[in-house]
């Protein structure tokens, strides 16, 4: 794929995808002063893939996660999720799909303060109607893979910063989702846990996971297979890497995530 | 989301700020307290003055001089002159009124009873014997006085209890001799406690013949009360006309008295205190609606303190309806809690007034109920429209939110 998409280049490629988005606009009405902070956005991402979206502060990336995760919808322009229009879903089927198909990683992570770590990740198995010993079990194996095991009764007050960040990305990981977006998951983060984080994030990826993750680090997202850029809210450049970075990684964690797919498969199956 | 998981997480952030949902549901305590009390009270009085009324005997019909537009209000008499009714109305009521049973007349008084050097102000009763079958009294001790001494205007007595008290220091009176003015009275029976009776207190008064009373006290001979009493409650009507037609025939008009029966007079009291009942609940049922306001206010403050929670829960995959269930089982769950702690406090308190004013208790199943549902209808009203209000925002504009 070469860099500078034109408004047509996303509906090109017939594949099965995950992810499509056409001329995505999003304009901020603060008083009379009208903010666009996406003008014309299309992309296209697959199953599987794993891409990093840089780009410099206000450029609009945070704005277009939301709209990838369906909290937000755009002011114009259309997004698919498998080939369905995510502006014709009703309040259920949105909230079916952030529940089932969607891990959120928040830039501020975004934890209840008065659950603790446990409870904290359990949170979407509650609205996916999981028991609660089975509840408990997932939300203990998503935080073992994040190396949070021995934090379980922590609050979040307890925690620190990247320890929040790691909750938060157990959390987005426990229920399996299709797709993982995770909004500057180590930007709070040291150069060698931020490594950790990419290296929880390659094994999810590895086991089928698509993943969509925004840095402000060169170096962070040399770990992803493909490079998108913005600057004021459009698309500059899109580049599939060649040799990217491989993260050192227990082979505990590929149990563990796989733990969760079938300790999720069971709980499907039961319910 | 389940309801069972519902009423988990609702009781979690009840419990998370123990503070404000306490404050809260005291609100609802305090109002729904109010009402079961004040309510209890009100029929409390309603009780005790129906009793009050029955105990004045049964099938009773009661003729008094004077007229009076309002049944039940004190104003016997205020209307025409008091000295219509002498013993020959008692006589005529006895002789032509088939349907009535006992008949006796009443004349009742203030005055200085002396014992000795001891003197107390109590009420004299002048009658005739049949009075206790009429008023449903008994003697305790002693005997009452004959139709021999109303024959003779005997000077003779009965005393009540509280008089036995105050006078005699509750030694045995009969044999003794009391002076009403210049006349000397020899106690021959004691009445049998009764407490208060209609407009009477039973215990607190003396009882003479009425002839006694007429002539050597009161000098009079007019009688003030006459009672009738019907042979049965089916007979209270036609005893009603009887005595009416007899009076009107003897006294020419039956402008010069007025026949009331017990029922009349419970009517009317009761009407007085279901007014009296409703004032209450009505002044306590406001501090209900504060209660009731209070919740909406916090839940209000809740919705907007954890806007940033429900877009949290939105984006995690909760449904608007499963926003809406969390909210609206909270405030239930406040304001049914705190429904049932004031049900139990009222009750309580109600008990405790009710031995305080010496009344019995009177907690109906209404005046418990009518608050609980009321609590709970205030725990629904005031949580939908914050509860609808935080389930319908954008997840992204709730997380924004500071
Ligand atoms: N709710 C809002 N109201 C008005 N303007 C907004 C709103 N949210 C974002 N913007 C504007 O939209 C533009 C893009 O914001 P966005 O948060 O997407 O940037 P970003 O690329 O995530 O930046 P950063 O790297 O600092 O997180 C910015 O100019 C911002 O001011
Ligand atoms: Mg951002």
């Amino acid at each position: 794929m070469g860099a500078g998409p034109g408004p047509d280049s996303a509906v090109v490629r017939g594949e099965s995808s995950v992810i499509e988005v056409d001329r995505l606009r999003k304009i901020y009405r603060v008083g009379s002063i009208e903010v666009a902070a996406l003008r014309g956005v299309s992309l296209r991402i697959d199953e599987g893939e794993f891409v990093a979206i840089m780009g410099p502060s206000g450029s609009g990336k945070t704005t277009f996660m939301n709209i990838l995760g369906c909290l937000d919808q755009p002011t114009e322009g259309s997004y698919s999720l498998d080939e369905v229009l995510v502006s014709e879903m009703d309040d259920t089927e949105l909230a079916r799909v952030r529940n089932r198909r969607i891990g959120f990683v928040f830039q501020t992570y975004n934890l209840l303060p008065r659950l603790n770590a446990a409870a904290n990740v359990e949170l979407p198995l509650i609205y996916r109607g999981v028991p609660r010993r089975t509840r408990r079990l997932l939300a203990v194996r998503a935080l073992e893979a994040v190396g949070l095991k021995d934090r379980l009764h922590h609050k979040p007050s307890e925690l620190s910063g990247g320890q929040q960040q790691r909750v938060a990305i157990a959390r987005s990981l426990v229920t399996h989702p299709q797709i993982v977006l995770a909004d500057e998951p180590t930007g709070n983060l040291d150069t060698k846990s931020g490594v950790e984080i990419m290296a929880i994030f390659q094994a999810l990826n590895d086991s089928g996971i698509t993943v969509v993750l925004v840095t402000h680090n060169a170096d962070i997202a040399q770990y992803a297979k493909r490079i998108v850029r913005f600057r004021d809210g459009l698309i500059v450049a899109d580049e599939t890497l060649s040799s990217r970075t491989i993260a050192e990684r227990d082979e505990s964690l590929d149990a563990l995530i796989a733990g969760l797919t079938e300790g999720t498969a069971e709980e499907v199956k039961a319910g | 989301m389940n309801l069972l998981e519902g009423v988990r997480t609702a009781l979690s952030s009840i419990t998370s700020n123990k503070m404000r949902s306490g404050l809260t549901m005291l609100g609802v305590i305090i109002g729904v307290a109010a009402v079961v009390i004040m309510v209890a009270i009100g029929e409390g009085a309603n009780l005790q003055v129906s009793s009050q009324i029955e105990r004045l005997g049964s099938n009773l019909l009661i003729v008094m001089p004077g007229r009076t537009r309002e049944p039940g209000a004190r104003t016997m008499g205020a209307f025409g002159s008091m000295d219509v009714l002498t013993m020959d109305e008692v006589q005529a009521i006895r002789d032509e009124c088939p349907s009535v049973g006992a008949v006796a007349p009443e004349i009742s008084r203030g005055t200085t009873v002396r014992y000795g050097s001891s003197s107390i102000q109590t009420q004299v009763v002048a009658t005739t014997p049949e009075y206790l079958s009429v008023r449903a009294f008994t003697v305790a001790s002693g005997s009452f006085f004959t139709e021999q001494d109303v024959l003779s205007a005997a000077k003779v007595a009965v005393v009540g209890q509280g008089v036995i008290d105050e006078l005699f220091s509750g030694a045995d009176p009969i044999g003794q001799e009391l002076k009403v003015g210049q006349v000397r009275l020899r106690v021959v029976g004691v009445m049998g406690s009764k407490g208060q009776s209609g407009m009477t207190n039973v215990d607190d008064a003396i009882y003479v013949p009425i002839t006694t009373a007429q002539k050597r006290i009161l000098g009079t001979k007019y009688v003030r009360t006459i009672y009738a009493q019907a042979h049965d409650a089916k007979s209270m009507d036609a005893a009603n006309d009887e005595i009416v037609s007899a009076l009107a025939a003897r006294l020419g008009s039956t402008d010069a008295f007025y026949v009331r029966n017990q029922a009349d007079v419970l009517g009317a009291a009761q009407d007085v205190t279901r007014v009296f009942t409703l004032l209450l609940a009505g002044i306590a049922s406001v501090s209900l609606l504060v209660g009731g306001i209070g919740v909406m206010n916090i839940m209000l403050v809740s919705v907007t303190e954890r806007t940033r929670e429900i877009g949290l829960r939105k984006a995690l995959g909760a449904r608007t309806v499963d926003i809406l269930m969390q909210f609206l089982i909270e405030s239930v769950v406040l304001s049914v809690v705190g429904g049932v702690i004031g049900i139990i406090v009222g009750s309580a308190g109600s008990r405790i007034a009710a031995r305080v004013a010496g009344w019995p208790a009177a907690v109906s199943l209404g005046a418990v109920l009518l608050p609980f549902c009321f609590s709970l209808a205030v725990g629904l009203f005031f949580g939908i429209y914050p509860a609808s209000r935080a389930g319908r925002l954008n997840p992204v504009e709730a997380l924004r939110y500071e």
